[in-house]
């Protein structure tokens, strides 16, 4: 899928003197990409804009976002939203925040790198009682809306005194409670080949060791993947921040821009779009670097369902 | 592909002898629960024993602070009378049924757009998936407030054009369209995946179809369609399961409110108001099983039907 693919694609042993679509002459062809291009091109602007406009109007002065200005350009552009954005709200500075969301997706990162291979491995390669039984189970989950545990598992938690620690937003991580992730590994275990197994275990290799030393290595894109989506994820997450925690200095982005939302309304705008700007940077980032990864694992892993 | 790893080792261990096997197979069952335990106590203590006790809660009313009291069905009757619950119900079910068809119908135009060997192609595609990574978050429902808020860049771009709506988002009937537009631009997603199945149809049942003098209207329900149903069932059901899900936007776009005039109380904004908002814990339990109950339906019925229209190749199952 890296390979650039050239523009001439017909094949030369397609038998071309019986009936061959793609001889069409040059011009024909270059037509047709042209058009290619420019639907392709504008769709992109359509698909961006929203992109475009957070990203201007965060260097614009508050007057310039709305009443009437639709132009992506400014004269007026400067960096004073991202200087109030930093002084963060409520007494807690932008920084504290950013500190917070990368605790939690670090966190969440660690977690599920963890429990979710060493699950997928028990599910992927190892034969025991019950194994296909709670694969289902696994499967089943996926499709379980998130909505019916959270109540008794918040009950739960304030029992245990742990509303407002960064446990209950942590512990299902390290608990292989993203089902996706662990079906995405066993799935991509499934596909390396039985023999490997076998001769490290002709030569007395535990599974300890033959996953240790021989999954784990061979994982690495399946790893990354993991690692990708579940800080991504972690990153945007709102529904269990804004259930577990009340104070602002524990906050992560996204409940700081909540807290920004309501206690501004819209008196300090630009400040609003610069901080939102800011809590998206690093999955823009990641997203950038990482792009190709991306987009091949969810081609490759969604397809698999 | 998945039965090849068990078919090989089965016929491998039956070299050894008895009492070997059955070791090797003991050994076997306290590595596979060991390797499986951070799964299973995650499944028994977040996933199973919540979903039980939910369903206790269901039956209780209960506000955290006292005993959980039983009620019987009340909470499930009241639901049916609750005008707001029966109101959360019509804007899930108009968001799923609008915005799910549309975001798969771009997916898959688009996705069929973009499977040419042209150069730019990876381009686009990156480009076009963009939207999927953030779109749910908290920034973006901000961002998607502004540019359909009063006098934003959609309200100035439509007078423009002679169409005075104003901003959609304090407009009753235009905040369903405006929500549907959000999820429809997170098309990416779908598409990416579609893409992945459209290179898998061979290319010569379309050269085949042109030298019959197939149109592209009857390769596509032809070929493409019946080819690609697999993925199509996937994005299907995953996309509905998942529009039935959205909080964040609902949540950040309305204040946390459902407004205006109720037109963005989503399903999961009401169960979480009054959960957590109005601590009837009980109540809400009911409405999370209920949306369990509808979800398990649904994808009951996807599956009933898929057998009459989705193609499975014959090796793959």
């Amino acid at each position: 899928m890296t390979t650039m693919a050239t523009p001439t694609q017909s094949a030369p042993n397609a038998p071309a003197e019986h009936y061959n679509p793609k001889s069409e002459s040059v011009t024909a062809k270059r037509v047709k990409s042209g058009i290619f291009h420019a639907v392709a091109l504008t769709l992109t602007a359509i698909v961006l804009y929203p992109a475009l406009w957070m990203v201007a109007s965060s260097f614009k002065p508050n007057d310039e976002i709305g009443g009437g200005n639709t132009a992506l350009w400014s004269n007026n552009f400067s960096f004073d939203n991202f200087v109030t954005a930093m002084d963060g709200i409520g007494g807690v500075s932008t920084l504290t925040f950013f500190t917070n969301s990368l605790i939690l997706a670090v966190g969440a990162v660690v977690g599920t790198i963890l429990s979710a291979s060493v699950s997928a491995y028990a599910f992927a390669r190892i034969k025991f009682p019950g194994r296909s039984v709670f694969f289902g189970m696994m499967i089943a989950t996926l499709l379980l809306p998130f909505h019916v545990v959270i109540i008794p598992q918040y009950i739960v938690f304030q029992q245990l005194g742990l509303v407002d620690t960064y446990i209950p937003l942590l512990i299902g991580k390290f608990l292989a409670a993203d089902a996706f992730f662990v079906f995405l590994m066993v799935q991509f275990m499934r596909n390396l080949p039985a023999e490997l197994d076998e001769a490290a275990r002709i030569d007395g290799a535990g599974h300890v060791r033959i996953f240790g030393s021989i999954m784990l290595p061979l994982m690495k894109p399946a790893l990354i993947s993991t690692s990708i989506f579940s800080f991504i994820w972690s990153w945007n997450d709102f529904l269990a921040p804004l259930l577990y925690l009340n104070t602002p200095e524990k906050y992560p982005l996204p409940l700081a821009l909540r807290l920004f939302q309501d206690q501004t309304q819209s008196s300090d705008y630009g400040a609003m779009i610069a901080m939102s700007v800011l809590a998206l940077l690093p999955v823009l980032i990641f997203f950038l670097v990482f792009q190709r990864y991306i987009v091949e694992g969810v081609s490759t892993q969604g397809l698999k369902g | 592909m998945t039965q090849s790893p068990t078919l090989s080792k089965r016929s491998s261990s039956s070299a050894p002898s008895q009492p070997r096997k059955s070791r090797q197979r003991g050994a076997d069952a306290r590595a596979g629960y060991t390797f499986l335990l951070p799964w299973l106590l995650g499944f028994i203590a977040l996933t199973v024993g919540p979903m039980i006790s939910s369903l206790y809660l269901s039956f209780t009313n209960y506000n955290l602070f006292e005993a959980p009291e039983w009620i019987g069905l009340d909470n499930y009757i009241t639901l049916f009378q609750d005008e707001r619950f029966l109101q959360s119900v019509g804007v899930t079910v108009s968001y799923v049924v609008f915005g799910t068809p549309l975001k798969l119908a771009a997916a898959l135009a688009i996705a069929m757009l973009l499977n040419s060997k042209r150069k730019g192609q990876g381009f686009y595609r990156s480009a076009f998936y963009a939207p999927s990574l953030i779109g749910a978050s908290v920034s973006i429902a901000i961002v998607w407030k502004a540019i359909f808020g009063d006098a934003g860049p959609v309200d100035q771009g439509l007078s423009f054009f002679g169409i005075n709506l104003g901003g959609w988002v304090g407009n009753p009937s235009m905040t369903m369209p405006m929500f549907v537009l959000l999820t429809v631009w997170q098309f990416g997603a779908p598409m990416v995946i579609f893409l992945a199945g459209l290179k898998q149809i061979p290319a010569d049942l379309y050269e085949a179809a042109s030298m019959d003098g197939a149109g592209p209207v009857r390769k596509f329900f032809n070929i493409t369609w019946p080819m690609l149903s697999p993925v199509i069932f996937f994005n299907l059901l995953m996309e509905t399961i998942h529009a039935f899900q959205i909080f964040a936007s609902a949540y950040i776009i309305s204040n946390g409110e459902g407004g205006p005039a109720g037109s963005t109380l989503f399903y999961t904004l009401y169960l979480y108001l009054r959960g957590f908002s109005d601590f009837r814990m009980g109540y809400a339990s009911a409405m999370a099983w209920l949306l369990v109950i509808v979800v398990g339906i649904i994808t009951l019925i996807f599956f009933k039907t898929s057998k009459s229209w989705v193609h499975y190749s014959g090796d793959s199952k």
